[in-house]
Order: C-alpha cells, then structure tokens, then sequence
C-alpha cells in the first residue's frame, strides 16, 4: 500500500510554545488512522497542519514537509485553499451554517468550487446525505435551518458537508467528543463505510473509540510522536513503556 | 424575619421602579395626545395627507414633514449601511492587530462628536462642496433621473442624508464589529475547511452567522437617524416641499419642531407641532416593532424550525 500522507520532520508553534516537535509519520490510504494521547499533547495541531488550518491561527508558525500524494503541501507554490479542498475536515463540535439550510449547508462548499446547476447539486448533496447516513431523516425537511437538528445529527450533516466536495483525505477532530453514546455509534459506524473509499484521520480521547475504529494508532505525548503502530499492537503489545502507562490508564 | 421582609421590599422596590419606566411612556403618550387635541380636532386625518403649512391661515398637514423625515433616513441608511460593513468586516477580520483598536476608537469619537458641530461642517464644507462639485456632475452625468434634476442649492435633502448617514455609520459599524467578534472561529474554520478563500469565509461563515446582530445594529442607526434634530435642521433646507429631486431642500418633523416652537404664538398652531412630535413618536415606535419583528423573524429561523 502507498503511503498517502508522508510528514517529515514537522515542527509547530504557537507564538514561542513548541506545540508539536520533529513529526515523522507516513499515514496510509484508506484505512482509518487513530491519533490518541492526553490533552495538549499536540493531536489536533497535528491534524490541523495536515489541511493547512494551523496556520491560520494568529502568531502559528510551522517547519517541515508533508506530503500529499508526493506533493509537499506547504512548497511555496501550493495554494493552501486548493488543498483543503482536498481534505475534508469535521472538528470537535458540530458547526454547521445556521443561516443556511440542510441543503444549502451540504451544497455549501460545492457553491465554493463553482457548482451551480441545480440537477448537479441536487444529485451531490443527496449522495453526501446518504453516505453520512443523514438523508432518511432530513430527506423531507432540506429547507429547515442546519441548526435545528440534534447534535448529532448536525455532526452528521458536517460530515455530508465535507464529502460533498469528494476530498482524498478527511480528518475528524475529536467528532464524538459532544455526542451521546448513540450518535457516537452512528459516526462510528459511519467510519467503516466511509474508510473504502477515504483516507480518515481520527483524533480522540477516548482509547475504545480508538481500538473500535482505528487500522493503525498513533500516540502523542508532548508535542512528539511517542509510537505508531497497527491499533491492534499498539493495544496489545506496545513497544514503549509511555504508550503502555498511557493505554492502561497510569496518566492522562 | 428580617431578611425575608428586606427580600420582599426590595422586590416591591424594582418592581416599581421597573413599572414607572412604562408609566412614564404611557403619560407621555396621553400628555402628547391632550395637548395635540385641538389640531387632531380641527384637521382630523387630513393632517397627515396635507401638504400646506400656513401658520398664517392656520392650515396645518404634516406630510411634507413626514416625507422629510422617512426620505432623509432612509437614504442615509442606504448610504451607511455599504460603507459601515465594509468598516466592520475590515476591522473585525482584515485588518492587522495594531491597526484594529486605534480605528475602532477613531470611529466611536465619531459618533461622540455633538451633532451642532456635524451641522456647521455640514453648512461650511459639505453643502458648498456639493453645491460647486457634487450636484453639477450628478446633474450632467444623471439628469435624466429625476432625482438629479433642479437647482443646485447645496443645502437640502442630499446633503441632510449624507449628514445622517455619517452620524450613524459609528453606530452601525461598531455595533457590527462586535457582533463579528463574536462570531465563533469554529465557524470561521468550518468554511475555511471547505476551501473558501478568505472572502468566502467571511460572506459563509461571518455574516451568515451575524446577521441578526447587524439588522439589530441598523435599527440603532434607523432610530438615530429618524430622531436626529441639529445637524438635520441646519442642513436640509427647511423647505416644507415634497419634491422628487434630492438636491431640493426638505423639512424633517424634528426640524420643524425645534424651529418653529418658540414662534408658536397661537393655540393651535402649538397644537400642530405637537401632533407632528406625537407622529414622530409613532414612526419611531412603528419602524422599531418592525425592526423587532425582522429579527425575531430571522433569529427564530436561525434557532428552530
């Protein structure tokens, strides 16, 4: 399997704090990659410099190379608005549009890339509600507000939100970490459809999530990549005593 | 016992003061009304579809006053409105940090600046300027409009709008800017994620979000501009005319009141300028309820359907 996602040597600040130090991973296509660790360990700044989101954060700064598909997306002439387009992104509570409809929240970014004609649109954003397993719930009320469905159905409508663009990769920040326990499956069930045809990547607290959804686990510690394995050794025989004290629950 | 019975004065106590605020506006209402009595008697309805103001023959119609007032408003906000967003999404969004608070602060002293002083500019710089430069080159470039048509007098209904919409534009802008700050960056990043450049992400994720904040901060400026007196009054001309041109002069009902008050010499003419104060009360309370309406409306949208 090729690699989809090679980041070397990825450093990332905010201001004079080193939030993330010396990155080298090579995450692979279309399996789901966990990224686990305790709060402020550097996961969702990690994800973030995948899609080019850190550095819109005043006063961020990053160094290193990430590659998407060979191309490093931080070379000079790499557009960062073109390549979020590529990657898809669901963050830690649902933010959909309230001023806009179901429709018009999936249709949302289509609009973006210069998708207007109603048929197109129309076959895209019904496709995208059914593959977030959206559309038997809203299928009669595409008018009414994002804001009006349950949370987590607005984590799903986010998700409907981001593949309607078709990206290569989505990465999902923590996406239950606002959602009851039955929402929670539903994403996670979700993952599994989704993974077929996406490169996913999942940052979580939560170590079930992980060993639930994950092919491979990622473990951050400090700002470092402490070890990243298959999610099943990772759980089961890790190699580093941080990664074991951390999955049994010693700290964090 | 004693703390409880402090409780209860203390209840009673706010809950008069909190009812004197609304007994106050309803003795203003009747004061208003009673003093109106003898011009609503005399001219009935006819007073607000008449457009003579004869104080020597005591034949009094407020429509031109009326006119004054909603026009002159209402192109202000239309003037405002473009120019006070453009300020707000620039400083709430666009523009580098060190820049952000001094121009924040640049345009509240705006809106500090007493409205006699925006009047005599308006006097000594606005209206001559548009008298030689701004009305002559609308009138060859437009006069085919109506609206561009007629003398060119420099004071008048041109001239008093964009008066009112300088006094506002703090208003609007800084109220905006507020509400854009408030905007969460979850929301920012959500469309920044899809791919939008930077302008796409401020018309998605910003002004979507903030729109009922906004419509709030245009009734604020609505309400400065239909109540706004001085500045108005020594601009528009006071001509009570309705006419179809911008450049003709106008009169507000704020206008003709603090002009014509103190030479008020007989009952009912007193009485005409009371009711045109009581009509202006009510064109405020009325384009309010609407206003209230509005965001009631789009916030509702927003929070449940």
């Amino acid at each position: 399997m090729e690699a989809e996602i090679k980041v070397s040597n990825l450093y990332a600040y905010f201001g004079s704090i080193c939030a993330l130090r010396g990155i080298n991973i090579s995450i692979k296509e279309k399996v789901v990659t966990a990224v686990i660790g305790p709060s402020g360990c550097g996961k969702s700044t990690f994800i973030r410099c995948i899609n080019r989101l850190h550095e819109v954060v005043p006063e961020a700064k990053l160094s290193g190379e990430v590659l998407l598909g060979g191309k490093d997306i931080y070379s000079a002439d790499a557009d960062p608005i073109l390549i979020r387009r590529k990657i898809g992104m669901v963050f830690q509570r649902p933010n959909p549009f309230p001023a806009l409809s179901i429709y018009d929240n999936v249709a949302a970014g289509l609009k973006l890339n210069g998708i207007k004609r109603k048929n197109d649109l129309d076959g895209i954003v019904e496709r995208s509600l059914k593959m977030s397993a959206l559309w038997g719930e809203v299928k009669d009320k595409l008018n009414a507000s994002g804001v009006s469905l349950s949370g987590g159905q607005q984590q799903r409508l986010c998700i409907a939100r981001a593949l309607a663009v078709a990206p290569e990769v989505i990465l999902f920040d923590e996406p239950c970490s606002a959602l009851d326990p039955i929402s929670t499956g539903k994403i996670e069930e979700l993952l599994f459809q989704l993974k077929k045809n996406y490169t996913i990547i999942i940052v979580t607290h939560n170590m079930q999530q992980a060993a639930r959804v994950s092919d491979y686990t990622a473990f951050f510690l400090l700002g470092e990549l402490v070890e990243f394995d298959k999610t099943q050794d990772i759980f089961t025989k890790p190699k580093d005593n941080r990664t074991e004290d951390y999955i049994t629950g010693r700290f964090g | 016992m004693k703390i409880k019975s402090a409780d209860l004065w203390f209840k009673k106590a706010a809950a008069i003061l909190a009812l004197s605020a609304a007994a106050l506006v309803i003795l203003l209402v009747c004061s208003m009304a009673y003093y109106a009595l003898p011009a609503i008697r005399k001219f009935g309805l006819h007073f607000l579809h008449t457009s003579t103001w004869d104080p020597v023959k005591e034949i009094f119609g407020a429509l031109p006053f009326i006119y004054g007032t909603v026009i002159s408003s209402a192109l202000a906000l239309l003037m405002a409105l473009p120019v006070s967003l453009g300020i707000a999404v620039y400083l709430a969004e666009l523009a580098p940090c060190c820049l952000r608070e001094p121009l924040s602060f640049l345009i509240e002293l705006l809106a500090a600046i007493p409205s006699v002083v925006y009047g005599l500019w308006g006097i000594f710089f606005l209206a001559p300027f548009l008298r030689e430069t701004v009305q002559p080159f609308l009138f060859r470039y437009f006069g085919f409009l109506p609206l561009f048509q007629g003398e060119f007098y420099g004071v008048g209904m041109l001239s008093a709008a964009i008066i009112l919409s300088i006094m506002i534009i703090p208003t609007i802008s800084s109220i905006s800017r507020e509400v854009f700050l408030t905007v969460p960056s979850a929301q920012r990043e959500a469309a920044l994620a899809l791919g939008a450049t930077r302008w796409e992400t401020i018309r998605l994720a910003v002004l979507g979000y903030a729109r009922s904040g906004v419509l709030g901060a245009v009734i604020l400026g609505l309400g400065r501009a239909l109540g706004e007196t001085m500045a108005v009054t020594m601009v528009i001309g006071n001509r009570p005319e309705i006419s179809g041109s911008l450049f003709a002069p106008a009169y507000t009902m704020a206008s003709v009141i603090a002009n014509e008050f103190s030479e008020a010499t007989t009952d009912l003419y007193l009485s005409a300028l009371i009711e045109i104060g009581f009509i202006l009360f009510f064109v405020t309370l009325i384009i309010n309820i609407a206003a209230r309406a509005l965001i009631w409306r789009v916030s509702a949208k927003i929070k449940a359907k």
